[in-house]
């Protein structure tokens, strides 16, 4: 044994004890609840979760497919496809309207990203307050009512054309300070120069905007496309409290994650299938991540 | 090669006729006039805040005046955005777009323009081979030393053929063996373009070896315009005769060296050690840099006087006593109130 590894071999001790306590952590909080989560996946279990018993890994296969699972993961797609392009649009205007030296301007930097202090219990209860077919405030301006009837029958909630987008826009209302902020943020890093420099050889506003800003914000936007696809395949409180994955029978906004935790989840008294159904979901957006880091990653620019 | 004004006017003489630039109660830029010919390279010379950045960005059209006329050739250009004036600015930080190539950022002022990709492509390779660009093009600015960077920001800027170079400390971020080259290549680069420069450093060996004409600046106002000669060799105030000059002038205080209440100043290399005639004063540090040696002398508590000696003279030491001298005909005399140029 050379030298060099009898010292590694000697510093072993001493690894494992400054190691040991994150280790602990991470075993007793990640991994141990992850491989659970994995082994209930193969078992059935009564209805008071008390008697689980294996019925093989095949249970897996059986929930992926499933038409409930299917239709789940799709209306999930859906509910990403709005919620993620739409937020992202909305909250680079808002911070490039906000990204002004301008007087008051703090005002409306306060205004755009107070959503980020809204729970979204609250944030849900006011989007039904808007919503409702009979009491809410849309329902209650008479020439909107004419144009789409549909607000007051059957409401915009329970019309299973128009449920997830409702859903979708309170959704983004909800992220859209949290996008605010970090895109302001990323806005704050790009070196004013840059932009004078283009200003002075006679870029206009939307050159600027496509040939400075945009770019300069790759990591930015890449880190918010990341966070909101993975808040969309998590969404559950606005589901939850808005439409309960209603409406029935189409369950138009059933995501994947209210399949799982649902009150009026078609599997909500069966521990083992909502096992797989979540460790179904993990691998999916493990996935998505890496897509979305290998393939937008490599034509991100971080800066010099 | 570089005719200019195949893009803009070509017309480059520029007038500043009492622009101040105010930033609420801080006047940055107060009532400065200046002139700038045709072709010349003018430096705004001053020490950080002085306003010489701000008055260059008023020039180039990055800021807006709160008062006065700024004229570029014979047309007023307050109201005329950057892009109309005929001006290329170059930054002390390169203003580089890091996700474009060497390429795409020289040619990125004339595809703004909507020149066509082959003269584009033509125009980038000449700029590219004055300034010994030629091997990077295809790099991103992150692969480049800062010499280059530097060098690509130069190749964006001429590219465009301006009539106006405005340089906001060009050099500031080059190590000091880079500087000097580079100072000699932008002086080329001048010769060659015959367009107006305004270059603004707050370096004064810069100044005195690059520009026609140096404008000091001090808190928002041009305390002296002249030739490098004319600013080194009649100051105007106290404050340019120590701002120009390494080591800065000395100034004694009134009637120590002739009477009467005037401040009398001498260069270190007109300021010489006697026996009997002259200032009293205490060597407190003697420096050898090879070439000279620089004692440094204590007049009094807020004085110091340096003298430049030939380091095989008989130099004294730390502690001794001496006199210093200035001979009349190479002293200069300054009100000691105001500070301004008596002659």
């Amino acid at each position: 044994m050379s030298g060099a590894t009898k010292r590694r071999w000697r510093d072993v001790p001493l690894a494992a004890v400054m190691l040991g306590p994150s280790l602990v952590v991470l075993v007793a909080f990640v991994l141990y609840p992850l491989g659970r989560a994995v082994w209930l996946g193969q078992q059935r279990c009564n209805v008071q979760a008390t008697k689980c018993r294996s019925v093989g890994w095949g249970q897996y296969t059986d929930v992926l497919m499933s038409n409930e699972f299917q239709s789940a993961v799709w209306v999930t797609v859906k509910f990403a496809l709005i919620t993620v392009p739409v937020g992202l649009a909305l909250g680079i205007g808002l911070a490039v309207l906000a990204d002004k030296h301008m007087r008051h301007i703090g005002f409306f930097r306060t205004v755009f990203s107070s959503t980020v202090a809204t729970s979204v219990a609250v944030a849900s209860l006011m989007w039904l307050f808007l919503l409702q077919p009979s009491v809410g405030v849309l329902a209650n301006i008479g020439w909107l009512n004419d144009i789409f009837p549909v607000i007051k029958e059957p409401g915009l909630l329970n019309d299973k054309g128009t449920a997830l987008s409702s859903v979708a826009i309170s959704s983004i209302w909800a992220n859209l300070g949290f996008t605010f902020i970090i895109i302001t943020a990323g806005l704050q890093g790009i070196p004013r120069e840059l932009q004078e420099s283009a200003f002075v050889d006679g870029a206009g506003g939307w050159r600027r905007f496509t040939n400075v800003t945009l770019p300069l914000l790759g990591p930015t936007l890449l880190f918010t496309t990341v966070v909101l696809t993975s808040r969309a395949f998590q969404a559950y409180g606005e589901i939850d409290l808005l439409t309960n994955g209603g409406p029935v029978p189409q369950q138009s906004t059933t995501t994947v994650t209210y399949l799982i935790y649902g009150s009026s989840s078609i599997i909500k008294s069966n521990e083992g299938l909502k096992a797989a159904v979540a460790v179904l979901l993990f691998v999916i957006l493990l996935g998505l991540s890496a897509l979305q880091f290998r393939g937008l990653g490599k034509r991100v620019h971080y800066g010099s | 090669m570089f005719s200019r004004g195949k893009y803009g006017r070509g017309v480059a003489s520029i007038r500043l006729v009492g622009v101040s630039k105010h930033f609420g109660d801080v006047k940055a830029v107060d009532n400065v006039s200046l002139d700038i010919a045709d072709r010349e390279f003018m430096i705004l010379l001053g020490p950080s805040g002085c306003g010489k950045s701000t008055l260059l960005r008023t020039i180039a059209g990055l800021e807006d005046p709160t008062g006065g006329e700024v004229y570029i050739g014979d047309r007023v250009v307050n109201d005329v955005l950057p892009k109309d004036r005929d001006v290329a600015m170059v930054f002390q930080s390169y203003a580089l777009y890091p996700h474009k190539s060497v390429r795409a950022n020289i040619e990125f002022p004339l595809k703004v323009r909507g020149v066509d990709k082959v003269e584009r492509a033509e125009a980038a390779n000449q700029a590219a081979e004055v300034l010994g660009l030629t091997p990077y093009l295809d790099r991103k600015p992150g692969a480049l030393s800062g010499g280059q960077r530097q060098r690509v920001a130069l190749a964006r800027a001429i590219v465009r053929r301006p009539a106006v170079f405005c340089m906001d400390e060009p050099l500031s971020n080059l190590d000091a063996k880079l500087r000097a080259e580079t100072r000699a290549e932008i002086v080329a680069l001048h010769h060659r373009l015959e367009a107006t420069f305004v270059y603004v450093t707050h370096d004064q060996v810069e100044a005195m070896t690059m520009g026609t004409r140096i404008a000091v600046m001090r808190d928002g106002v041009i305390e002296q315009v002249g030739s490098p000669q004319e600013v080194y060799d009649t100051p105007a105030s106290v404050f340019v005769a120590q701002f120009i000059g390494t080591p800065p002038m000395n100034i004694f205080p009134a009637g120590a060296l002739e009477p009467g209440n005037l401040l009398v100043g001498g260069r270190p290399e007109d300021t010489t050690i006697t026996r009997d005639q002259g200032v009293a004063a205490t060597v407190v540090l003697v420096e050898h840099l090879g070439h000279e040696a620089q004692v440094v002398c204590a007049v009094d508590d807020h004085t110091r006087a340096i003298v430049r000696m030939n380091p095989s003279d008989d130099l004294p030491r730390n502690g001794d006593t001496v006199r210093l001298n200035v001979p009349v005909e190479a002293r200069h005399r300054f009100d000691s109130a105001s500070g301004t140029r008596v002659d």
